[in-house]
């Protein structure tokens, strides 16, 4: 099974957040919203393996609803 | 002309039973005359096994409910003999379409390879689905239907069932060995057997409109996710038989099912999608909602839950019907060798575990095109219309929309009556798989194999053509005389001799698709249970093997 990566990927950590930002630039937050669910579709499909997938699902929503 | 089977009505008759001082006793009696209950009783009746059918009322469906019948369930009713009328009658399709707003977003072909007999899915109104199946029952010998004969209790005991019937003319006692609970979604068996179907509740209204008219909308079932003409709902269309068309709006919850079944409500819906000036009328309106449900187990004792009684679906998929029909297929063989004393009761726990599996999979395939169709949040709706949006464009995303991932057989991998394979196969022929279906050479009757095998367990022999070797031939041929018995069909390669002089069976893979199918090559042997379902194979033929495996599919193993 491959492991999700959570150490540094990045090779312009700065330079992708900001683009991240700037890719909702003006928009409504329910076109943020739709936005981001495109985004993860699309990084979802690229990526494939649904282990890791999975994993960063668990993860994300350990984050936000920690697991009594 | 053509029969009204909406409007026929079978007569009450005064059956000798009901003046028996004993109850009279049947092998087996199947409850409920719909879809389900014809196919079970009907393939007893065509295996042997004496069959009585009880039906409370005295009429077919009315309305067309069920439309969409699939290749699987086309498949069962060639082998009980009323397959051909069906798909006469009805309207073959095999491509779906689906529309985000007005536009085209995604295109699906269910059947994407030609060398089967019977298309993806005919479209027919469950009446006349009824109505072939009734005169298929007519003409079997061990069937009998009593039309206004109504359970209304039974008792289980070691021996038998007991059951009291309510006819017009006062109750009457029957018993069985076996009782086949065909009585639907809301099956009065269930309940006085003190069970329940649980699930899920889908919180949506739908509405149904079958609607006669002239159009040339093609034979395809096309989606609409958030069409112009009924924005923020789903809407389906798809061509039945005699210019029916049935349209289906998603109407959401809150929508009043009384109101919004009257003609004034329905037709400017109906305009909005075909145009103000499109005449046409009105054949069946229907409100209806849905659930995902089924019972623990569909086996209790001697009584055997089939169909809607044991498991219900929402209809994106088209899986109601045809399952139910599947389990008849997966039932009746079983009961026959167990009512036949050639097999413990035991085997009928195979019924309830294969078919409960693929309840679970149907279940699991509706309720994902549910939550698709009838996002249940805000966030479950954006991921939806994401999908929706990215479809045009991106390849990936049209695998992602689901409008119904339509009825496909279930493959019993695990099903403990299948021998594990001891060798490597490639392709979908797993122990468990329905078999596929391939053309054969003319010479050979109906020219499909699935036409050839069925009703027994069968022992598909493939060879290179030549001649067998007569200690091979004898072999096989000594498979037929068992207590259960395998009958041997031979496959030669195209272009060679089907004459083999032997006296065994032989059929032409005329071109080359069987053994390609079943990854077959010069001596593979499949055995194939009497519901043509894939139960053992192996690359060389072996007799002690095959009586084995034979055991331990009838769980006399």
């Amino acid at each position: 099974m491959t492991t999700l990566n959570i150490e540094p990927n990045l090779a312009r950590p700065d330079d992708f957040y900001e683009a991240l930002i700037n890719t909702h630039r003006d928009l409504s937050t329910e076109q943020s919203q739709l936005l981001n669910a495109e985004l993860i579709l699309l990084l979802a499909n690229h990526i494939g393996d649904l282990d890791v997938l999975y994993q960063a699902m668990a993860r994300a929503r350990d984050s936000v609803a920690p697991e009594a | 002309m053509e029969k009204d089977y909406q409007r026929l009505e079978f007569e009450y008759a005064r059956s000798p039973d009901q003046d028996a001082t004993e109850p009279v006793r049947y092998p087996v009696i199947v409850v409920g005359a719909g879809p389900v209950g014809l196919s079970a009783a009907i393939d007893l009746a065509h295996q042997g096994v004496r069959t009585l059918l009880l039906d409370d009322d005295n009429k077919l469906s009315f309305g067309s409910r069920a439309i969409c019948f699939a290749k699987r369930t086309l498949e069962i009713w060639d082998r009980l003999g009323c397959g051909e009328p069906m798909v006469q009658k009805g309207v073959s399709w095999n491509i779906g379409k689906v529309f985000f707003k007005d536009e085209l977003v995604y295109s699906f072909n269910l059947l994407p390879e030609s060398g089967h007999q019977r298309p993806a899915f005919i479209n027919l109104q469950q009446y006349y689905a009824e109505g072939y199946l009734h005169e298929r029952a007519l003409t079997q010998d061990q069937l009998e239907v009593r039309w206004k004969n109504r359970l209304e209790a039974l008792e289980q005991t070691d021996a038998g069932v007991e059951l009291t019937v309510a006819t017009p003319e006062g109750s009457y006692r029957l018993r069985c060995d076996y009782l086949v609970a065909c009585d639907g979604a809301r099956s009065p068996i269930r309940t006085l057997l003190g069970q329940e179907s649980k699930g899920q509740i889908f919180r949506d209204r739908f509405l149904i409109a079958d609607v006669k008219m002239s159009a040339d909308f093609p034979p395809e079932r096309w989606f609409w996710f958030d069409p112009p003409f009924h924005p923020n709902q789903s809407v389906l269309l798809h061509m039945q038989p005699d210019n029916v068309w049935r349209i289906d709006f998603q109407l959401g919850w809150d929508a009043d099912p009384d109101e919004e079944k009257k003609p004034e409500r329905v037709t400017p819906r109906i305009q909005a999608l075909l145009g103000k000036n499109t005449e046409f009328s009105f054949e069946w309106v229907s409100v209806y909602t849905f659930a995902c449900l089924r019972m623990d187990t569909f086996r209790h004792g001697r009584v055997l839950f089939a169909g809607d009684s044991a498991h219900g679906v929402s209809p994106f998929g088209a899986r109601g019907a045809n399952s139910g029909v599947q389990d008849t297929d997966n039932l009746a063989w079983k009961l026959r060798l167990v009512v036949d004393g050639k097999a413990p009761a035991a085997l009928l726990d195979s019924y309830a575990a294969e078919r409960e599996y693929a309840a679970d999979e149907n279940i699991l395939n509706s309720t994902r095109a549910t939550d698709f169709i009838t996002p249940k949040s805000e966030i479950s709706r954006t991921f939806r219309d994401a999908v929706l949006k990215l479809a045009r464009d991106h390849p990936f995303a049209r695998r992602l929309v689901n409008s119904g991932r339509l009825s496909v057989p279930a493959i019993l991998r695990d099903s403990t009556l299948n021998t594990p394979d001891r060798e490597a196969f490639a392709g979908p022929m797993v122990p468990g798989a329905p078999a596929a279906d391939a053309p054969l050479g003319a010479e050979q009757g109906s020219g499909w194999f699935l036409r050839r095998i069925g009703d027994e367990f069968t022992g598909v022999y493939f060879s290179d053509g030549a001649p067998l070797a007569p200690e091979t031939a004898s072999q096989l041929n000594r498979l037929a005389q068992g207590a259960i018995p395998v009958r041997p069909l031979v496959v030669v390669p195209k272009g060679k001799d089907v004459r083999l002089p032997h006296g065994l069976p032989v059929v032409e893979d005329s071109e080359g698709l069987l053994a390609q199918r079943f990854d077959a090559c010069p001596g593979t042997f499949y055995l194939l249970r009497p519901d043509q379902h894939v139960c053992a194979r192996w690359r060389q033929f072996d007799p002690d093997r095959t009586q084995a495996a034979v055991a331990r599919a009838t769980c006399n193993a």
